[in-house]
């Protein structure tokens, strides 16, 4: 039975109402930081705990924040990233439609510890059903004094609102949403400057996933050291991992870090087992970018250790042989998958989501679409799958943003892994072919 | 100031200066190409990919490589930096990886393009590309609009570099293009019929790398190998005059501004010099404009030489050789 | 025929545009155009989209540049229920295809168009964040999960005798 750090309260019957929540011991982390603690005494309790952004890319959130630039005397920004839209992720819009509350707490707290006067939410425009569930808990927040001038009597003030986004991949990644906030087309920024020192309106701005923020709570609420405890080395703390596809359980489950995916994928407790009594062929670990693993490498690493849900045990093995918890996207594929067709869907996604802004992204998805669509049909060839790879190759590493890895990674894993599966699909034109 | 080197050469350059700018006063082979970036253009620079090149150490202080290849053309020198170019193969191998996209969906069509002959693609392909294409797939095509009577829009040619976008921001008094759409399918258009004719505008034509924007009062006129461009000027009180004239006999085909050794235009030109004064008796006209041995504009081409320029020049590159091997240029760039 | 809001959507475009800075009106762009989309028949002509650049004092261009680059929002006429099928990872692992299928022989079009009522406009869109729980569709602010065939037929029964246009704009600000 794992801690339940965010979803401990989930079924409680209105918790996602304000008095619930409070009653619940809502929005003691607030009282705590606010009133006895500075703010940067709260970004050591962060980093102490060992957080790691949860959006994907595991960045310690203590770090990310010590990075602010406080010597400006530019307003600095706080902004929560809800534009959830790895595919096979779905763990914020299940935090943030039942359990508001906790999202709006993290927010606090954190803009407290950077010294960020307004916050934002931005959220993805597919999501606006979402858009009144959080105003209405802001509301609330409000009027109960937690937001607004002089929270709880302390001489801090907080405003926070939701800004909904309008349908981007892309606007995930933290520069582009910026440009999105502002107003303009979702392209992503250099970088340097980052945003802590030039983000929203050029001034100091920290982007955070949602449930990154929500994890603030508890890492306030029991401290630092004490949250670190859970779990195992640097992977620290709990993850919402948001399990699909060819299992008898889809869902969100919280799971401390460290449980053996073996646990995870076959427990009751969790996805409780590939459906339709079939066997497990594949699984992609962390949303659609992050390498796609074989059955046996899932479970174990090329070393034969029981492979766990850790940002380090996924990771084992490189890219020859690992994969990465990323956003904790887990698709289960089984025995009677197309591997080429799940590629296409995967490649078809990126091209659609590309800003265009840098070659190798924009001509490069399409390219790899292509190939693939042309795979899937039947009229490709030999040479495609080569191309295919080298395509990948040639995007990886050279972009402006990590779009282009996240659309290289999948096919270079795929064909390293599944290559007999593109050779079939690139014979059966030659096939029919030599039949005709 | 900040002491760097570049494929083994040093030089030393004011803080902030770019590495690609910093290649370039050291000029010759060593300069990484440039497709976005555009000196006399703000904010330009770090989309085409073109100009990555490979940091190996950061800075004297800091001397671990940068982890990826870096856009040259917007990363700042540090002291003690040592940057990669020719002499990194995965420069290279990255580099012939972008000429291929950019030319993916390129609709080769030189043998109309207004563009061939002054074109940086085919230059750049020339130098850094392959000498055939993989690709057998549809390329993409875009609805043919029209954006007026000076300047002539064919969106397959565009490498969207987003210079015309940067020209109307900046030169001239509002824009009404833009890049609309999104990944492949993103297009310069004005989305409801309008001209883009407002003063300055013109500079586009010689900003846009390939033949994507082109002077509709040129628009197949003559191929530029046959033309004899000329320098020349006249008072214009709204920009400086100094034009580059394109001659066939006395007629004046085309009036564009001057590019230096880069392709760039330090000073931009107003629309009337660039399209009402087609009379050469309209302009005091210096002599013959100096054309690069390499530019195909330069067959049958005269001018007089200037010998003590030329002596300074050769001692120059004299210098620039000494004592430094410079990569085999073929054997890497054809494999 | 001048473009203007219903005095209830002026306030609401009001009251996003002071969420922003000073003189950063341009961000309440996007949620601008939302509010528009759901005014004006859901899709934003070049009408539409000036006096949205009038409202912010931006260039109208600056204005169709945003609107085409997001995928919600429609700058072509589109029928009362936009049908958005996930296609997606997930969804297509648990049948997506099936439902695009049957909808496309259904009303006899291809995915984009609209059927000749003006009803239904058939849509496929990327991942939609209900992987646990598909295939699915969107219309309007509502999410259709764990569909079959059946469930699908029964919701365009729904929307069909409802004959209204879906919205998924309920509320964008809190007053």
């Amino acid at each position: 039975m794992g801690r339940k750090l965010l979803l401990e309260h989930i079924n409680e019957p209105g918790i996602q109402t304000f008095d619930v929540y409070r009653k619940k011991g809502g929005y003691a982390s607030v009282e705590k930081a606010l009133k006895t603690m500075a703010p940067d005494a709260v970004t050591e309790e962060v980093k102490k705990s060992g957080l790691r952004g949860r959006g994907g890319a595991g960045f310690p959130a203590g770090m990310k924040w010590s990075f602010i630039d406080k010597k400006s005397d530019k307003p600095r920004y706080l902004v929560v990233n809800a534009d959830e839209s790895e595919p096979g992720t779905f763990k914020d819009r299940y935090l943030m439609e039942k359990i508001p509350h906790v999202l709006i707490e993290g927010m606090i707290v954190a803009s407290f510890a950077l010294g960020a006067k307004t916050s934002y939410i931005y959220i993805r425009g597919e999501y606006m059903y979402i858009v009144g569930i959080l105003e209405k808990a802001i509301q609330e927040a409000y009027a109960k004094g937690f937001l607004g001038k002089n929270i709880l009597g302390t001489d801090y003030s907080l405003d926070i609102y939701v800004h909904p986004g309008a349908g981007a991949y892309i606007c995930g990644e933290e520069t582009a949403l910026l440009e999105s906030l502002e107003g303009k087309r979702g392209n992503p920024r250099l970088k340097p400057p980052f945003p802590a020192v030039a983000g929203l309106y050029a001034s100091p701005t920290v982007v955070n996933n949602v449930e990154t923020i929500a994890a603030v709570v508890p890492v306030i609420n029991m401290g630092g050291d004490e949250y670190a405890k859970i779990g195992i080395g640097k992977s620290t703390g709990t993850k919402l991992i948001s399990a699909s596809g060819h299992i008898n359980k889809p869902g969100v489950y919280e799971i401390e870090l460290g449980v053996p995916v073996d646990e995870f994928i076959y427990s009751e407790e969790y996805c409780g087992g590939i459906w339709k009594n079939r066997r497990l062929k594949a699984v992609v670990a962390g949303g659609s970018s992050v390498p796609i693993l074989p059955a046996d490498l899932i479970l174990t690493t090329a070393k034969g250790e029981p492979r766990l849900m850790t940002y380090e045990s996924l990771a084992d093995g490189g890219f020859q042989t690992g994969t990465m918890l990323g956003s904790g996207g887990f698709i289960v594929m089984d025995e009677m998958t197309d591997i080429v067709k799940n590629l296409y869907t995967f490649a078809r996604f990126y091209h659609h989501e590309s800003c265009g802004q840098c070659s190798p992204c924009r001509e490069g998805t399409g390219w790899m679409e292509k190939i693939l669509h042309r795979l899937h049909h039947g009229h490709g060839k030999k040479e495609d799958i080569d191309i295919l790879v080298d395509v990948a190759k040639k995007i990886e590493g050279n972009t402006i943003c990590p779009l282009g890895d996240a659309a290289a990674w999948p096919v270079a894993s795929a064909v390293r892994h599944f290559r007999k599966e593109f050779e079939a699909a690139a014979m059966a034109h030659s096939h029919a072919e030599l039949v005709a | 100031m900040a002491k760097l080197t570049i494929d083994g050469v040093e030089v030393e350059v004011p803080d902030g200066t770019t590495i690609l700018n910093a290649a370039r006063q050291i000029g010759g082979a060593l300069v990484p190409p440039a497709m976005c970036y555009y000196s006399t253009l703000k904010d330009t620079g770090g989309k085409c990919r073109v100009c990555l090149v490979k940091v190996s150490a950061g800075s004297a202080k800091d001397p671990r490589p940068m982890p990826k290849l870096v856009a040259s053309c917007r990363t700042p020198v540090a002291d003690g930096m040592v940057v990669q170019n020719l002499t990194s193969p995965e420069v290279l191998e990255a580099r012939k990886g972008v000429v291929e996209f950019l030319l993916l969906n390129h609709p080769l069509d030189c043998p109309i393009c207004d563009q061939a002959g002054e074109c940086d693609l085919q230059n750049l392909a020339y130098e850094h590309g392959a000498s055939t294409t993989r690709y057998e797939d549809e390329r993409r095509t875009f609805e043919k609009i029209d954006i007026g009577d000076k300047i002539q829009l064919h969106m397959t040619r565009c490498i969207l570099c987003y210079r015309c976008t940067f020209v109307a921001d900046q030169l001239t008094p509002g824009r009404v293009h833009g890049v609309l759409g999104r990944g492949d399918k993103s297009e310069i258009s004005t989305h409801i019929q309008k001209a883009v004719d407002n003063d300055f505008s013109g500079n586009m034509i010689d900003v846009c790398p390939v033949g994507a924007l082109t002077d509709k009062t040129f628009r197949f006129k003559s191929r530029v190998w046959f033309t004899k461009p000329m320098d020349a000027h006249r008072n214009c009180t709204k920009c400086s005059g100094k034009v580059v004239l394109w001659m066939k006999g006395n007629d004046v085909l085309r009036v564009s501004a001057r590019k230096d050794q880069y392709g760039e235009v330090k000073e931009y030109i107003c629309n009337e010099c660039r399209y009402d004064h087609k009379n050469v008796s309209d302009w005091t006209v210096e002599g013959p404009r100096h054309i690069d041995k390499h530019s195909v504009i330069s067959q049958n081409h005269y001018e007089k030489i200037d010998l003590q320029k030329l002596k300074v020049e050769v001692e120059r590159q004299l210098e620039f050789q000494k004592g430094r091997q410079l990569p085999e240029a073929n054997a890497t760039l054809n494999s | 025929m001048d473009i203007k809001f219903s005095s209830e959507a002026l306030a609401t475009a009001n009251k996003l545009i002071a969420r922003y800075p000073q003189g950063k009106q341009k961000s309440a762009l996007i949620p601008m155009l939302h509010l528009a989309q759901s005014e004006f028949d859901g899709w934003l002509s070049p009408e539409v989209m000036d006096y949205v650049a009038s409202l912010l004092s931006i260039k109208p261009i600056e204005v169709y540049e945003v609107a085409t680059f997001y995928s919600m929002f429609n700058t072509k006429p589109v029928g009362k229920c936009l049908i958005e099928v996930c296609q997606t990872s997930s969804c297509w692992l648990r049948g997506s295809d099936e439902i695009v299928d049957h909808l496309k022989k259904k009303w006899n079009i291809e995915v984009g168009e609209t059927t000749s009522d003006g009803m239904f406009t058939l849509k496929t869109v990327e991942c939609l964040g209900s992987c646990g729980t598909a295939p699915m569709l969107q219309c309007g602010s509502d999410f259709h999960e764990n569909l079959t065939v059946e469930k699908v037929d029964e919701l365009i029964e729904k929307l069909k005798s409802k004959g209204e246009r879906s919205s998924y704009l309920k509320s964008l600000v809190n007053s």
